[in-house]
């Protein structure tokens, strides 16, 4: 008995976060495993093992074409919002100017708008200058609640950078460009690299804004959604276990790249 | 155009050189000339303005006011990267992303040279780290990444070599052996030094020129031995190395010596060796300068007799005495151990005596403890 108390208190701190990781990867594991459900109108409940889903993902009308758009407004919108985003970061965290106390405080701002206020506006606002909701709106608006979390992310990272190093280039007849690109530029890399994996998971899976803003293009989290009303076919499990895989292998090479550097 | 950062070369010449931050002057006025070729130090304690100095001279900083000259060159407006300059940094600044054989080719590069690879290998030979150029800056001791520093910018021979507390962050023993090579290294190689420090050691050892600066100005300026021997104020008496100095009266003007009353005891000192300005002086004495005997001996020279000791430290070559005075001050003895006499006691009577060509005046007019306090300050 009090043997049984000794190990239960040694290996509390385990059970513990076994129980945690549990709770954090159920959901995961679950849509991994009916992704190999032989389902037939709806996938909740098992009917049987098979291959069929993951031969052909894109079985299920339409999820490709929603993928697709989702993939194509991820990149895009990645892209735009990490350049933009990078360039606000470096005047805030690098240049003092009148206001920038305020406009620290209008970043944070789409951050903490809830999302439905944003969406809802942005398409009261896009309809009022006379665009068609679409792909093009669609990507202003992933554009503008990223550019929020690039800004935060790679501010962060300016931060701890030793501004000794950029006045150190400059002392090495490094002018100012030339400067940003050998010195600040590479040692901002990794915070920029976060930020724009950031962005394209909050493009990938936002719903709320896109629903309001889509017009007739359909998105993957739009597919889901809509599909789940009707029944989620198993191919939508299939692409959230691969997305699921591909974060992960991602960041183990990012952990084996860094592992690497520092051991040569 | 012609880049004056390979063509100027010459004396570094500062003029009213001023640098306020709203109403504080970091930089008063300051205006001097280093001569080309020589080691010099800018010596005070942090907040005197001697890196705000530098760093104006390295054109990180915008002066308020002034010039700066290299030679004839003007580099006052000049962008740091068009300067003659390079600069040791205190935290050595080397690129963390880049190796070290590409941290000291950057200036090379940047200036557009192809073929690197001689000069680089040359450099690092002469800091002795040629094993070390396909290593990360992280991968190196804190002594080998301040060679790095050294060597990254003297592999571009500028008219001017700027070192902010290059070895402040390097333990003791090392920073010894560090001030000996960088001093070699500049013999070595003939370019002109400027060293930032408060370690007034290190100006010491290494400097042929030392500027001592205190609150944005130039206290005194001159080679390591007569600011030792001749300091013209009290905070260069108390900065550069320890000094006793006693407030007292000059009684007689005599046609070569003085004649000062310090407490009702009488002192002589050389005519030449006093900056007073009226009666009032500071007779100023080096510790080692004392001689140290229990009363009642016979002495000569200038003497002070009711002394007490008040505390004894015997470290092995000398032993240092703190002897309270009749009016109540300390004054510091160095001893040296060398005469097979056992060291005094804690609470014996004893005299002063020195030779009166060693002992200096000051100006009365100034606190006595000025700089002594700040030195305290930085060891902390």
């Amino acid at each position: 008995m009090k043997q049984a108390t000794r190990w239960f208190s040694k290996n509390l701190i385990r059970i513990y976060a076994g129980l945690g990781f549990t709770y954090l990867f159920i959901p995961v594991l679950y849509t991994f495993a009916f992704s190999f459900n032989d389902y037939r109108k709806s996938n909740l409940a098992w009917r049987g093992f098979t291959l069929n889903n993951w031969k052909n993902p894109c079985g299920a009308p339409d999820i490709c074409n929603a993928l697709g758009n989702s993939l194509k407004i991820g990149l895009i919108a990645t892209t735009i919002a990490t350049i933009l985003g990078t360039l606000i970061a470096l005047a805030l965290g690098r240049y003092a100017f009148k206001g920038r106390t305020f406009v620290n405080l209008l970043i944070f701002l789409p951050m903490a708008t809830p999302e439905l206020v944003l969406g809802a506006s942005l398409l009261t606002m896009f309809l009022n200058f006379g665009f068609n909701p679409g792909f093009l709106t669609i990507v202003i608006a992933h554009v503008m609640f990223c550019i929020s979390f690039v800004v935060v992310t790679v501010k962060a990272r300016i931060a701890s950078l030793d501004p000794r190093l950029e006045q150190a280039a400059m002392d090495l007849y490094a002018d100012e460009r030339e400067t940003f690109r050998r010195v600040t530029l590479p040692l901002l890399a990794p915070g920029i690299a976060g930020a724009a994996l950031l962005a394209f998971s909050l493009s990938f899976d936002d719903f709320i804004i896109t629903n309001f803003n889509s017009g007739n293009v359909n998105t993957f989290p739009k597919f889901v959604y809509i599909s789940a009303e009707r029944g989620l076919p198993a191919q939508a499990n299939v692409i959230g276990s691969s997305m699921f895989f591909i974060a992960l292998i991602i960041v183990l090479l990012g952990q084996v790249v860094q592992r690497k550097r520092k051991v040569s | 155009m012609v880049d004056a950062s390979t063509s100027a070369h010459g004396d570094l010449k500062l003029s009213h050189l001023t640098k306020s931050f709203g109403d504080f002057k970091a930089v008063d006025d300051l205006s001097l000339t280093i001569p080309e070729g020589s080691f010099f130090a800018l010596l005070g304690p942090s907040g005197c303005g001697k890196t705000t100095t530098l760093r104006m001279i390295a054109g990180l900083e915008e002066p308020t006011s002034g010039t700066m000259h290299v030679g004839n060159t003007d580099i006052t407006d000049m962008r740091p990267y068009r300067r003659p300059v390079n600069t040791v940094f205190q935290n050595y600044a080397l690129f963390p992303h880049l190796s070290i054989f590409e941290n000291v080719a950057f200036g090379l590069r940047r200036r557009g040279i192809k073929d690197v690879k001689a000069q680089v290998d040359k450099v690092l030979e002469l800091v002795e780290l040629p094993h070390l150029a396909e290593r990360k800056p992280t991968q190196l001791s804190g002594g080998q990444q301040q060679r790095i520093a050294v060597a990254r910018a003297i592999v571009n021979r500028p008219a001017l070599l700027l070192l902010d507390e290059p070895l402040g962050a390097l333990d003791l023993k090392l920073r010894r052996q560090m001030q000996i090579e960088l001093k070699w290294i500049q013999t070595e190689i003939g370019l002109t030094f400027v060293h930032v420090t408060h370690d007034q050691e290190e100006a010491m050892t290494m400097a042929d020129t030392i500027a001592v600066m205190n609150e944005g100005r130039i206290e005194q300026m001159g080679s390591p031995a007569d600011l030792y021997d001749n300091p013209k104020t009290a905070f260069v008496a108390n900065f550069l190395g320890q000094s006793n100095l006693i407030k007292g009266a000059i009684e007689s003007n005599g046609a070569d010596s003085l004649l000062v009353n310090l407490f009702g005891q009488k002192v002589a000192l050389p005519r030449s060796r006093s900056a007073a300005k009226d009666s009032s002086i500071l007779v100023g004495i080096r510790p080692e300068k004392f001689r140290i005997q229990p009363e009642g001996k016979e002495m000569s020279g200038n003497i002070l007799t009711g002394g007490v000791i008040s505390d004894v430290s015997y470290i092995g070559v000398s032993t240092q005495y703190q002897v309270e005075m009749p009016w109540g001050q300390e004054l510091i003895v160095f001893e040296q151990n060398d005469d097979g006499v056992p060291p005094l006691d804690k609470g014996d009577k004893v005299k002063l005596s020195w030779e009166p060509i060693f002992t200096f005046g000051l100006d009365g007019s100034q606190d006595a403890n000025a700089g002594s306090k700040l030195i305290a300050d930085e060891e902390e």
